[in-house]
């Protein structure tokens, strides 16, 4: 799967022992961001000080309340934002503002390009790069087939579910061979089997790229099922409450979520985040 | 073909039949119409005559020249436009009144800038076509999903790059609506200032026939001149829709 | 709020007329009036009876043409709307009937109407009734079925699910489709009145263009575009108010 990943798990793992196992793959120190007021609107406080470090190859879900700045945080991490305070580290280099190599998003808007076709889409970011053409082509067949979309490459995204269709936005992050994934509920708009379905391909992705993974959910369900840990945020202005360890084995699948402990953990989030629900409801 | 496509051909189709016999049977007298079949056929001769030639393609000429000044003119101020919001909510009410006033009545003071040639003509079609296109440009930048922008700065693209990468196909649909609406105000603009003013075009030698009381001539060129003008916006219409559905996605 | 609205209209008012006192001294004083030699003459022009006879036959055309095209066109797309395969089959037609540059018809209407009230009549009502109607067939055919469920559920008549329903939620876009339907009638009048009348406005136009009174002709042209403007913005005011309230139930 060297197609997939310049640097598979265990080249990283070598890597990370050279530069000391220690240095977190994305650390987070005291993160803050506030929206300046604008004409009749306060200002906002969308994120409290935040502390967060990601192992390399981790997978990370953020939940919480809706307006509680997961998507900020996301934002900032991903480079579109920046923090009003604090400091944001990937692969030990400060993030300033913008998309830095090496990270790659997925959006919960549907963010294929309607007017290319899938093939296209996927080559979209290959193009940018000087890559010769032949092995642009390896790369971009190589990721269709793993994401299982080899017969629908000359097929433009109207013609696709909205699963597919994210399934294009996925395959057009990962040809890039992103070591950190982000995903801004990625899921949000799809049926729950399709998303149970989505969480496998996802876990796979995971495992056979190596690499880190955070992303933001809704579900409680998808955020006990996929992660290793689980931050589970407060109200705003946007804090960890707790970050709950699943403690999954790695080469885990949806049907985990038939196990008691599935069960207790999602008990447990929900009662972390039941007032806090409420408050946020509330404050619309 | 679908069945409202066919319903819609035998619409059209009963139309000038029932015009035909009408004129036929002499309901309609000979002075206000001729049948629609003598209309086809004096176009013919004159098409083969080459009469009208050179007037046809005067009037091409300048309405072509005129639509793509006003996409293009129109295309690059909507961008500027839509850069500028105060400069935009200044505008509004300019724009939205614009089509309310026949700005071809400006025509007679470009021929007294630019003399009676064909400068005035292009000038005015394009002052008619251009806020169409600008406001569907407008429009277009409008409907563009932010998500686009935020994956256009993931993909670590530069202003232009941007722009022509994500923002235009982006906006495309919307964009042939303009397109579609500046041919058709370019062409009313064209006609009409040949009406008023001009030696030469087809609005020009419409105008003669009818003071000359030749409708074989008239309704043939009328003829022409809608069937050409119903075919290309027609064609624009259906590439629109066709982006519009594959743009929505659903 | 209003505030700011105050401003952006005498910044607009006040960068038209820096523009126009600029293109004046561009050409000079034969093809373009200043702003100030066109006030005073309008001024003038306001005072004399000659104008408001004129003034007063436009605004009859209007009317008539006005409740033509608005009722006309309400009844077209509603009777259209109501119906899958006739809206189907309708719309594309609609479209081809309004993109006709209905200006190169007026030898036609002539013929038919003769010089006249009904040929200017029917000129704005050709120009309005299209934009009406395809905006209100529309506005039914995208009303959220979960209405008509809804009303199916509440036993409602047809009658009265038209009007108690129907219309209301289609209300928004019957408000854009009368706007644009408005100024189209306004300019389909005055082009009837420039080609095919003897009194009104648009006569008073194509006469000072022939005269080449270029002082009439901009006085003119500032008047119409004032009162379009006028009743432009005060429709355009309750077609946003509208589609905030839709924008804000759905």
């Amino acid at each position: 799967m060297n197609v997939l990943s310049q640097t598979s798990a265990a080249e990283h793992s070598l890597e990370e022992g050279a530069r000391g196992a220690k240095a977190p793959h994305v650390h987070l120190k005291g993160v803050t961001r506030i929206y300046p007021a604008v004409a009749n609107n306060p200002e906002v406080h969308a994120l409290a000080s935040t502390d967060l470090d990601l192992p390399q190859g981790s997978f990370f879900s953020l939940i919480g309340p809706s307006g509680c700045g997961k998507s900020t945080l996301l934002d900032i991490v991903a480079g579109l934002a920046s923090p009003t305070e604090g400091t944001v580290m990937f692969e030990g280099k400060r993030i300033e503002g913008r998309p830095p190599e090496g990270v790659g998003v997925v959006f919960q808007e549907d963010s294929s390009f309607p007017w290319l076709t899938v093939w296209n889409n996927v080559a979209f970011g290959l193009r940018r790069k000087r890559i010769d053409k032949a092995e642009m082509a390896k790369r971009v067949d190589a990721i269709l087939a793993f994401t299982g979309l080899s017969d629908f490459a000359q097929a433009y995204p109207a013609q696709l579910s909205g699963g597919m269709r994210q399934r294009v936005c996925i395959a057009r992050t990962l040809v890039l061979q992103p070591r950190l994934i982000l995903l801004d509920e990625p899921f949000g708009a799809l049926d729950q089997q399709t998303r149970l379905l989505m969480g496998d391909e996802l876990l796979r992705i995971w495992r056979e790229t190596g690499a880190t993974i955070m992303m933001i959910t809704h579900s409680l369900d998808e955020a006990a099922m996929l992660a290793d840990h689980v931050g589970v945020m407060s109200a705003r202005p946007g804090k960890f409450i707790e970050i709950i360890e699943t403690g999954w084995p790695r080469d885990r699948t949806s049907e985990i979520v038939s196990e008691a402990r599935f069960g207790s953990i999602t008990a447990h989030m929900w009662s972390l985040l039941r007032e806090e629900s409420q408050k946020a409801m509330k404050a619309r | 073909m679908s069945k409202a496509g066919w319903i819609r051909l035998v619409i059209v189709i009963a139309f000038f039949g029932a015009l035909e016999i009408m004129c036929r049977i002499g309901w309609i007298d000979r002075l206000t119409m001729i049948p629609p079949t003598e209309m086809a056929e004096a176009l013919w001769s004159m098409l083969l005559a080459g009469s009208i030639t050179e007037d046809v393609l005067y009037s091409l000429r300048n309405t072509v020249a005129a639509v793509a000044l006003s996409v293009l003119a129109g295309f690059v101020c909507g961008v500027i436009v839509h850069a500028l919001p105060r400069l935009r909510r200044i505008l509004d009410p300019l724009f939205a009144s614009y089509y309310a006033v026949p700005v071809f009545v400006f025509y007679p003071l470009l021929v007294v800038i630019f003399g009676i040639n064909a400068t005035p003509l292009i000038l005015i079609g394009a002052m008619f076509g251009i806020v169409a296109m600008l406001i569907s440009t407008l429009t277009g930048l409008d409907r563009v999903p932010r998500v686009m922008f935020k994956s256009a700065r993931m993909f670590q693209l530069d202003p232009l790059r941007s722009a022509l990468l994500i923002k235009l196909p982006s906006a495309a649909p919307h964009l042939i609506t303009g397109v579609k609406l500046a041919v058709v105000y370019s062409v009313i603009a064209v006609v009409a200032g040949e009406f008023i003013l001009s030696s030469k075009g087809i609005g020009h030698r419409i105008a003669y026939a009818y003071n000359d009381f030749d409708s074989r001539t008239m309704y043939g060129l009328l003829l022409l001149l809608l069937t050409a003008v119903t075919v290309v916006t027609m064609s624009l219409h259906m590439w629109e829709h066709r982006l519009h559905s594959r743009w929505a996605k659903q | 709020m209003m505030k700011h609205r105050a401003i952006d209209y005498v910044l607009l008012v006040v960068g038209l007329l820096v523009v126009w006192q600029i293109c004046h001294e561009l050409v000079g004083e034969y093809a373009l009036t200043s702003p100030l030699a066109t006030f005073a003459y309008a001024a003038k022009e306001l005072g004399d009876a000659h104008f408001w006879n004129n003034a007063g036959a436009s605004a009859l055309a209007l009317l008539y043409a006005l409740i033509i095209a608005m009722v006309g066109g309400l009844a077209i797309g509603l009777a259209l709307g109501l119906n899958r395969l006739a809206g189907d089959v309708a719309d594309p037609m609609l479209i081809t009937l309004f993109s006709v540059p209905k200006v190169t018809l007026y030898p036609v209407i002539l013929l038919v109407f003769g010089l006249g009230l009904s040929a200017k009549v029917a000129f704005g009502a050709l120009h309005g009734i299209f934009p009406v109607a395809i905006f209100t067939l529309n506005g039914i055919r995208k009303i959220n079925p979960i209405y008509v469920k809804a009303s199916r559920s509440l036993n409602l008549s047809r009658s009265r699910t038209i009007f108690t329903v129907l219309l209301p939620a289609a209300l928004p876009e019957i408000v854009s489709g009368l706007r644009v339907g408005f100024a189209a009638t306004i300019l389909g009048t005055l082009i009837g009145e420039m080609f095919a009348a003897t009194e009104g406005l648009g006569f008073m136009l194509i006469k000072a263009i022939d005269e080449n009174n270029v002082e009439l002709l901009m006085s003119l042209t500032l008047f119409l575009f004032l009162v379009a403007a006028t009743a432009n913005g005060i429709l355009l005011a309750i077609d946003h108010r509208l589609h905030r309230r839709s924008a804000a139930a759905a």
